[in-house]
């Protein structure tokens, strides 16, 4: 299992009440999940703690077998360079950096990335070089990120979240800011690429249409026994 | 990280510049208060060199300094040329210069003195007087113009001009009989001889015969004095002071004493470097309080830093968010504010002091013509490093707060930043 999550308990610091209880979930290797849900269901304090950014109050957090509890902060912080790409809203990129840069950001902090780039491509520079054609972005390695397009800077941030091919993907709510034409396409675009390198994909999204193409789709406020509370 | 911090830098252009900009004026006033500073007491102190006493009338020792040495003030009362004789004569003196002063040229004092001026005055690290051109002078109407004098007056070797009876505003009466001819300029010194036109105290007397009442007789007006160049004089009256240089400096202290328990008149002699050391107490409150001020500009500097780094932050959490997502640890990202700093803060630096070298390289002739201060450009001496590192240390501490707010920042915005 990649993922495994057990009686997880969150409570962040002030609440009166858990933001996340969460009996069982698990995700294997190589699943894309689709994960949907209202917002106040718990989705970005569950990404927070995949991430390693957060620590569970209580329960087991396993991610590739590592219990994330039991590391330290800067432990965390190198599990997550190592194991993990993220793709944010939007404003992905550093804008003062070129494409290129943004891309090789994501094994800036891993050398564990750095060294599976060069297994895949030869070098980091040629993955990512690899990774940008094939989302159709070849020819905009050098231009810089602030010049490129949302729909543009959403798939760099999909390069730059799998170079090195971590084991796992997140995306949080990677398409609200794109179209439905685009959407679409930069969902298979991203699988395309997920799948070459066999990682796992978690795509948060409070749009239920995005659903289709997954291994899987959960609704959070099922999952999240703390919200079922909520709605009784 | 570096290259990420350097870009991050360019990207923020304006801001960086005035930052850079504020750090470099602050990082010029502190080198340059410092420079003044450091050249104003050297040159202060080198003024007189190689003189063991200065005697003058009973006065406070720094009244005395200040009009014989730096032709300030006046003296309140001159010495009785049979007094001077008699204290010239004493065998553990070696030498004196006697100094008559009262007279000016267009505001520059003028000195009466003999050839030994020229053998036994030394300033600065023992040096002895240079003429630049010409020679001393020889005949009663011959002048040695201060190196200032002749390159702001424009005068040149065999020019001739008329002294002034008396000195300051009011000084109004020329010895317009008895112009004086420019035979000697002497080299510069950054002393107060810059500034002094000197004349034999033969001439000084031919000038003023006639005047005893204080203003000029019918006999100075109609010229009849004012044709032999070489007629007799009788020796002066009085002169002004005096320096001394003994034989052996272990007669100093008996010496003074003699001369402070004269019977013939009241006078006083002063160890000029006591006396200077005094007079440099009391500017050095002045000197003080342009370096407070100039240490509170810096801080002003930069605490103007550190407020452009906390507003630019708050414009970065998107910024440090992306960075953690990519593993960067939280004191990774204290570590680039931290950086970033340094180089703005040795940017800034090395910009204040190149300025201050430009300042110096355009000030200094004006600095050396108005204030006696010789200022030149140079390497930074060692005070001055220390200076630079202070700042740059000052700096790196000032950067904590912004690079600690960022830290705190990271970890409680964690991933999570409202766009």
């Amino acid at each position: 299992m990649l993922i495994e999550l057990r009686d997880l308990h969150f409570k962040w610091p002030g609440n009166p009440r858990d933001t996340l209880c969460i009996p069982q979930f698990s995700l294997s290797a190589e699943e894309k999940l689709f994960l949907h849900g209202p917002s106040g269901s718990g989705k970005s304090t569950l990404l927070a703690l995949l991430a390693g950014i957060q620590t569970p109050d209580s329960g087991q957090l396993a991610v590739l077998g590592q219990d994330l509890a039991k590391l330290s902060a800067p432990q965390r912080d190198h599990f997550r360079a190592n194991h993990l790409g993220y793709v944010f809203q939007q404003f992905n990129l550093l804008p003062y950096l070129s494409v290129r840069q943004n891309v090789l950001l994501g094994c800036q902090f891993s050398k564990l990335r750095r060294q599976r780039a060069a297994g895949l491509a030869g070098s980091p520079e040629k993955q990512a070089l690899a990774l940008l054609a094939q989302l159709e972005l070849g020819d905009l390695a050098d231009r810089p990120a602030r010049a490129l397009s949302v729909g543009q800077q959403q798939r760099v941030a999909v390069a730059r979240a799998l170079i090195g091919a971590p084991e796992l993907l997140i995306a949080d709510e990677p398409t609200s800011a794109l179209d439905e034409a685009r959407r679409d396409a930069f969902v298979s675009l991203l699988f395309a690429c997920a799948e070459q390198q066999r990682t796992a994909v978690v795509l948060v999204s409070h749009d239920p249409r995005l659903a289709e193409g997954f291994d899987r789709s959960l609704n959070l406020s099922e999952l999240n026994t703390a919200s079922q509370v909520d709605h009784v | 990280m570096f290259e990420i911090a350097l870009r991050s830098l360019r990207s923020r252009r304006l801001t960086v510049v005035l930052t850079i900009a504020t750090i470099a004026l602050a990082t010029l006033m502190l080198l340059g208060v410092d420079r003044v500073r450091n050249e104003t007491r050297t040159s202060f102190a080198n003024t007189v060199s190689g003189t063991d006493l200065i005697v003058g009338a009973r006065t406070g020792s720094i009244q005395l300094l200040l009009y014989s040495v730096f032709r300030v003030g006046n003296a309140t009362n001159n010495i009785d040329w049979h007094s001077y004789e008699k204290l010239a004569k004493d065998p553990r003196v070696a030498w004196t210069i006697p100094v008559s002063l009262g007279d000016s040229h267009h505001g520059y004092p003028v000195l009466g003195t003999s050839h030994d001026y020229f053998r036994y005055l030394r300033y600065g690290d023992d040096q002895p007087l240079k003429m630049q051109s010409g020679h001393e002078f020889s005949h009663l109407h011959d002048v040695v113009l201060g190196a200032n004098i002749a390159r702001r007056l424009h005068y040149q070797l065999g020019q001739k001009l008329v002294l002034t009876h008396g000195s300051g505003d009011g000084a109004l009466t020329e010895h317009a009989d008895q112009p004086f001819t420019v035979t000697g300029i002497l080299a510069p010194t950054g002393t107060p001889v810059d500034d002094t036109l000197h004349i034999s105290l033969d001439g000084l007397t031919a000038i003023h015969q006639g005047w005893e009442s204080g203003s000029a007789s019918l006999l100075a007006t109609t010229g009849a004095l004012s044709a032999d160049q070489d007629r007799a004089v009788p020796p002066p009256d009085s002169i002004t002071a005096f320096y001394v240089g003994l034989k052996s400096r272990t007669g100093l202290f008996g010496v003074q004493r003699a001369i402070n328990q004269f019977r013939g008149e009241p006078l006083m002699a002063i160890l000029p470097g006591v006396a200077l050391s005094e007079l440099w107490q009391l500017l050095k409150v002045a000197e003080q309080a342009l370096q407070v001020l100039s240490w509170f500009v810096l801080l002003v500097g930069l605490l103007g830093m550190m407020t452009a780094l906390l507003v630019g932050l708050n414009e970065r959490r998107r910024e440090m968010a992306i960075l953690r997502s990519v593993g960067a640890r939280p004191w990774q990202l204290f570590a680039l504010v931290v950086g970033e700093t340094a180089c703005l803060l040795v940017g800034g630096i090395a910009i204040g002091g190149a300025l201050l070298q430009g300042a110096l390289a355009i000030a200094g002739p004006l600095l050396r013509d108005h204030m006696t201060l010789l200022i030149t450009p140079g390497w930074p001496t060692a005070s001055e490093w220390l200076l630079m590192g202070c700042t740059l240390l000052a700096g790196l501490v000032v950067s904590i707060v912004p690079a600690w707010r960022a830290y705190r920042l990271s970890l409680s915005d964690g991933l999570h930043v409202a766009a």
